[in-house]
């Protein structure tokens, strides 16, 4: 195999290792749990990334023909880190209610969209109520 | 050169799965478990990939594939769970 093949291919390798150690000391570092759903979701998915192309490259290297089966994979788990991420989160917020006092205005006027229904809903909501007061 | 840095990636998958471990040892909240799990899945799919390249073969994709898909169906699965109660409504 060729020296340059080799080198790109040990880079590739050794940033994705970097890339996955930054995203688990994150998991384990960062206060909140919406904090910490950045590392894993972005630091991770780039890590298995840079190991996925590595692959690609050394077979692509020793068998001469280029397999498509990392890039399937690669694929998948971009496509699948943020609905994952959205899911976990989402869950979080509910089984947490307390954590809605904490939330920052959104400045329209929709609400959060996981605790008020939109504006023109007509559940009825508190949101609605302040909103016509205001009119 | 691929040894060393195969190596040093192996050392890096391993120490992450070993802190991924410490999370969802710890908590403290449910959700912070059910995120270290998948963590630890998509961390498990990087070791069978270099495990892959330092054995030659490409036998092990499909593992590395299937391990992808149900730690994603797993875990939108557990979240469902949580949320409705419930997986399919």
């Amino acid at each position: 195999m060729e020296f340059l093949l080799e080198l790109v291919i040990s880079l590739l390798i050794v940033i994705g290792g970097c890339f996955v150690i930054v995203g688990s000391v994150g998991l384990v570092k960062l206060p909140d749990l919406m904090s910490r759903l950045h590392a894993p979701t972005k630091a991770t998915t780039l890590g298995v990334g840079g190991a996925l192309v590595a692959s690609m490259l050394y077979f692509w290297g020793i068998e001469g023909k280029v397999s498509i089966h990392e890039v399937l994979i690669t694929g998948f788990l971009f496509l699948t880190a943020p609905v994952t991420a959205h899911f976990v989160a989402k869950a979080y917020l509910h089984r947490h209610p307390e954590k809605k006092t904490e939330l920052p205005p959104t400045g329209r006027p929709y609400g959060w969209s996981t605790y008020d229904a939109p504006p023109d809903s007509t559940a009825g909501q508190a949101g609605d109520v302040e909103a016509e007061k205001k009119d | 050169m691929i040894g060393y840095a195969l190596t040093f990636g192996f050392f890096a998958v391993c120490l992450a799965l070993m802190l991924n471990l410490w999370r969802l040892v710890k908590g403290p909240s449910l959700m912070d478990r059910v995120l270290a799990v998948d963590t630890m899945m998509i961390n498990a799919i990087a070791l069978i990939i270099l495990h892959g390249i330092q054995q030659q073969t490409t036998l092990y994709f499909e593992a590395a594939l299937l391990l992808a898909m149900f730690g994603f169906i797993s875990t939108v699965a557990y979240c469902r769970f949580i949320l409705r109660g419930d997986v399919i409504e």
